[in-house]
């Protein structure tokens, strides 16, 4: 098993309370980087690589720089804590068992930025981990790690704690902003970036909370030492949230050169499929990226092993690859029903939504119809194109990438299992009392003893 | 017209002193949550135009963001809401057993409440609570690795709690 460092204090009884979370090393790097002046922390940051861990992948120290600074204006750091991606649950752990380290690195991180009002906002389902994060606040700010001239430098900061009420729209940056300035969660045309107009129309930097955590152990152990972990661009660790059909779900801390049989199959990790059954696919980075079957997933089409970085993952593009995305690794076992499963996720992204662009607002509803038709035994083939005519029409179309979103999980589905769709049309009577099962797709897999 | 205690309204306060002078809008979601909690789990247009109130804002733009957000219940509600998740995850560990199982032990449809106002069964989408699957919400809390024993316990503990309050 890797290096940990996020989660390495996970497990110390009562690391959620200041005086424990103190006495193992807690904030070290406050110490450490308001001593340094912000653009070496933004330095630290660029040296080691770290990459957002929301989604996109984008490098957080280039977009720390893009920041705007006229003279006079506040700056604003955000922090994305909107978890919704299905899948995905990693942030919520590290909020409900660690606040501190998030906190440590909110306060280093807006002394970099330069952010004298912080906000988190917190996805309004995680209500219990509000009064977590509160109570872990009250604590910073009684021990003058919050407040006014924090350790007599003269930097102001207070943190701030924002609850949504149920928009996984709400996840991506511009509508948040909106959000938080208590509108409808719609998304802001592109440019201008929130970098140069976001909260308030001042400059802002929205990070997710994985992301910004990491800032602790980067500032500790420095940019270089953090890049030393990992392989290529995919530097440090990454917690990968795994879900679905496995015998050990649960939040994991990893070394991006794992390999994802051993992620799935390994004692360190998810300990294979319940009940010995045979793996059939598996979304390995949230549902809005592509599914794979499982002969795609352990190798590359090249035939090279897989492994749970952001370039292997995504090795032979949406053909033959798929994502790292937001981390949230969904197993399907040879039981699961791909048309079905790919049904919830449609019904998903139409839900959520948010109405502004019609390819998205519509395409979305008649994904979710025709699959619906499909699953239930009243599809026709010509379903099938349609479906592929639909999602390409959404991609790219959209103010927004929740369009992208909803595309990707059915094109991919259709690209790698277009047979299972094809046999619940022609046998409308009994796809909805069995599945179609492991077909061809991973019919040369064995179980790893 | 709904009101708010003293102390509720020193919450709403501190929630304004959150942000920055003049944006007080932005408290318009915490303090809908606030109402929701405080009158009776839902907003009546009445709730709303108080919200509106306390903050300065148009009754529109209040209605335009509780029209928008899952969490607000926009019409009465039983006692104990029962959202439990239907996304792919869920799906995959037997969700749509359990919420089979609820409807016929309750009796009602997703979107129904019980005629003896105890119980609202609705289905919602992810609730970030995937490798605890399957689950729901209930009230603050997260209730997860459900099986039909645990839904018919947690209708029993709510049935209880009900007629302990009564």
């Amino acid at each position: 098993m890797g290096r940990k460092l996020l989660l390495e204090k996970a497990d110390i009884p009562g690391i959620r309370e200041y005086d424990v979370y103190r006495r193992h090393g807690g904030y070290a790097s406050v110490e450490k980087a308001l001593k340094m002046s912000p653009e070496e922390v933004v330095e630290e940051v660029k040296k080691s690589g770290l990459r957002g861990r929301g989604g996109a992948g984008f490098p957080t120290g280039m977009k720390w720089s893009f920041l705007a600074k006229p003279e006079g204006v506040p700056r604003y750091l955000v922090c994305n804590a909107d978890e919704s991606e299905p899948g995905t649950f990693k942030d919520r752990y590290l909020m409900e068992f660690l606040p501190h380290l998030l906190l440590e690195g909110l306060i280093v991180s807006s002394w970099a930025l330069g952010s004298n009002r912080t906000y988190i906002y917190i996805r309004g389902e995680y209500a219990w981990i509000v009064d977590i994060l509160e109570q872990a606040i009250a604590e910073a700010n009684q021990h003058g790690w919050l407040g006014r001239n924090i350790l007599g430098t003269g930097f102001d900061c207070q943190i701030y704690v924002q609850r949504g009420a149920g928009a996984y729209i709400c996840g991506e940056e511009t509508a948040l902003i909106e959000s938080l300035e208590g509108k409808r969660g719609n998304p802001r045309i592109k440019p201008p970036f929130p970098a140069v107009k976001g909260l308030y129309d001042c400059p802002t930097v929205v990070n997710n909370v994985e992301t910004l955590a990491a800032v602790v152990p980067i500032i500790n152990h420095g940019g270089e030492e953090y890049a030393r972990i990992g392989i290529g661009k995919s530097t440090g660790t990454k917690l990968i949230s795994a879900c679905g059909n496995l015998n050990r779900p649960g939040v994991y801390e990893i070394d991006m050169t794992v390999s994802v049989e051993e992620f799935i199959y390994g004692d360190d990790y998810c300990r294979g499929i319940p009940n010995g059954r045979r793996l059939k696919a598996c979304i390995p980075g949230g549902s809005s990226v592509p599914i794979l079957p499982a002969n795609l997933l352990l190798k590359t089409a090249k035939g090279e092993t897989r492994i749970m970085s952001y370039e292997s993952l995504a090795d032979g593009g949406f053909a033959t690859g798929s994502m790292m995305g937001s981390g949230g690794f969904i197993v399907l076992d040879e039981d699961q029903c791909v048309v079905r499963h790919t049904l919830t996720l449609a019904r998903f992204y139409r839900h959520e939504s948010c109405g502004q662009c019609s390819p998205c607002r519509e395409g979305t509803g008649w994904m979710e119809k025709i699959l619906h038709n499909i699953e239930h035994g009243k599809g026709s083939r010509r379903d099938i194109d349609l479906l592929w005519d639909i999602q390409r029409k959404i991609e790219g179309n959209t103010i927004c990438p929740l369009g992208d979103a909803a595309a990707w999980p059915v094109a991919a589905a259709i690209r790698h299992f277009r047979d299972e769709f094809e046999w619940h049309i022609d046998n409308p009577s009994e796809c909805l009392t069995r599945n179609y099962g492991l077909a061809r797709y991973a019919d040369a897999l064995e179980v790893p003893a | 017209m709904p009101t708010f205690s003293e102390a509720k309204l020193a919450e709403v306060q501190r929630i304004r002193d959150r942000y920055p002078e003049g944006r007080q809008k932005s408290g318009v979601i915490p303090v809908l949550l606030l109402a929701q909690d405080e009158f009776g789990g839902w907003l009546s247009t009445e709730t709303m135009d108080y919200v509106a109130s306390l903050l300065d804002m148009d009754p529109i733009e209040v209605y335009e963001v509780a029209t928008f957000y899952t969490m607000f219940n926009l019409q009465p509600v039983g006692r104990h809401v029962f959202e439990v998740c239907q996304t792919g995850p869920c799906m995959l560990n037997g969700s749509d057993d359990i919420i089979a199982h609820i409807r016929q032990r309750l009796g009602i449809a997703p979107g129904q409440t019980t005629p003896d106002g105890l119980f609202t069964l609705k289905t919602v989408e992810c609730l970030g609570a995937c490798g605890y699957a399957p689950m729901m919400q209930l009230g603050k809390h997260y209730r997860e690795h459900l099986t039909k024993e645990k839904v018919d316990s947690i209708i029993e503990e709510c049935r209880a709690k009900s007629t302990a309050a009564a």
